[in-house]
């Protein structure tokens, strides 16, 4: 039924391509299988097309989608990001995301905020918040607490840390389970990081000057084959930086 | 007054409860028929193609996290914050090591405990559904109480 996706796993397409989908007939009693569709597809009638360049992946079973390229940052339900509050207003608070508009961020979805008892969020902070409502026809809403009403490490945070920003495939591959560019990371000093999925990174270590080279090795991992990531990660350990 | 003007009653007001007597069956007819027009076309609906037919085989994801299992985004390293240390521990046993904390679960209370504990609870639940009479046998068994138990009405003294 997937044929037509199979043949393409690991190469790159572009948009505009399709695939057809060898839908069952109604007499064949074999039901049809569920085709999950990521990011970078999208459904047209019975065919599935194709609406961001990249490569295509395929996760077993059914889910195909497209790792692409890309900085500009669309709001996803559920998505944990990185925002910038840029303004008060009488009960919300206006988080800047990264994408086409600000996102609301309710002065309660704090963990243990009541009315009377409101969180110390200030112009300027940042918070690590997680989309309630990521529609493209309305404005995004951001919370910082989970289902349960707990934090879990979401709020406000960021003393004495540096936030830059890195394409949006940077941040993935940082976040994906195993991740190689994680390990040689954790290997280095003692720091800490916020990833943000709209491509915001924020970074803390012990000094300021640790911080600048992580920062900086970050930054630079954006185009870097495996191997010379791993030369520039040795000599930073040896301490020529 | 305009006689023709006062005969002619608005359609709102014939509609109300105690007007029905009065009409006839026709104009009820008409009425009742203006009524479903006016609620059809408050009704709205989306005059779309037929996308539904698959709907039940195509799933649009819009997010990469369940795509790539992506990890919650706050890491720290080599204890610089214990406490994002914890979550992420916490965060990655639950998502790896389910069939670890089963196997841990069954070495929590060993097969001897437990038959240990089964063979003590033989006797006490056995000593429980017993009837008074024989509660006497089992107090045999425990000597110590025998002789404190064994007491006999005493005369009183006059």
């Amino acid at each position: 039924m997937f044929a037509s996706f199979k043949d393409k796993i690991g190469e790159a397409v572009l948009p505009g391509d399709v695939f057809t989908l060898e839908l069952p007939s109604p007499e064949n009693k074999a039901k049809a299988e569920k085709l999950i569709c990521g990011p970078g597809l999208r459904r047209d009638g019975d065919n599935v097309s194709v609406c961001k360049c990249g490569v295509l992946r395929h996760k077993p079973p059914n889910v195909f989608w497209i790792d692409s390229q890309q900085k500009r940052y669309v709001p996803v339900k559920g998505e944990a990001v990185i925002g910038i509050v840029t303004a008060k207003s009488g009960d919300i608070f206006k988080v800047d995301v990264g994408g086409s508009e600000l996102a609301s961020l309710s002065y309660l979805a704090f963990e243990g905020a009541t009315k009377r008892n409101r969180p110390n969020v200030q112009v300027g902070d940042l918070v690590f918040g997680q989309f309630l409502i990521a529609n493209k026809d309305m404005e995004p809403e951001l919370v910082c607490i989970d289902s349960c009403g707990r934090a879990n490490g979401m709020g406000v945070f960021g003393e004495g840390g540096l936030l830059f920003r890195v394409s949006l495939g940077l941040v993935r591959r940082l976040l994906v389970p195993q991740s190689e560019l994680l390990a040689e990371l954790s290997a280095l000093f003692p720091c800490e990081l916020v990833v943000g999925l709209n491509g915001r990174v924020w970074v803390k270590a012990a000094s300021t000057q640790h911080t600048l080279i992580l920062a900086n090795l970050l930054q630079s991992a954006e185009n870097m084959t495996a191997k010379q990531r791993q030369q520039l990660f040795r000599k930073v350990a040896d301490g020529a930086l | 007054m305009d006689l023709e003007g006062a005969a002619k009653l608005s359609k709102n007001v014939l509609r109300m409860k105690f007007m029905q007597r009065s009409l006839d069956p026709e104009a009820k007819k008409q009425l009742e028929e203006d009524e479903k027009k006016v609620i059809s076309e408050e009704h709205w609906f989306l005059d779309l193609p037929e996308l539904t037919a698959h709907e039940n085989v195509i799933v649009m994801e819009r997010s990469f996290v369940s795509c790539e299992d992506l990890m919650f985004g706050r890491i720290s390293f080599k204890g610089f914050n214990p406490e994002v240390e914890k979550l992420m521990a916490a965060t990655n046993k639950s998502e790896n090591t389910d069939d670890d904390e089963m196997s841990k679960m069954d070495t929590d209370i060993t097969d001897e405990d437990m038959a240990m504990r089964y063979a003590n609870l033989v006797g006490s639940i056995k000593k429980k559904f017993a009837k008074k009479r024989e509660h006497a046998s089992f107090e045999d068994e425990a000597p110590s109480l025998e002789k404190q138990a064994k007491r006999t009405f005493q005369k009183p003294s006059d």
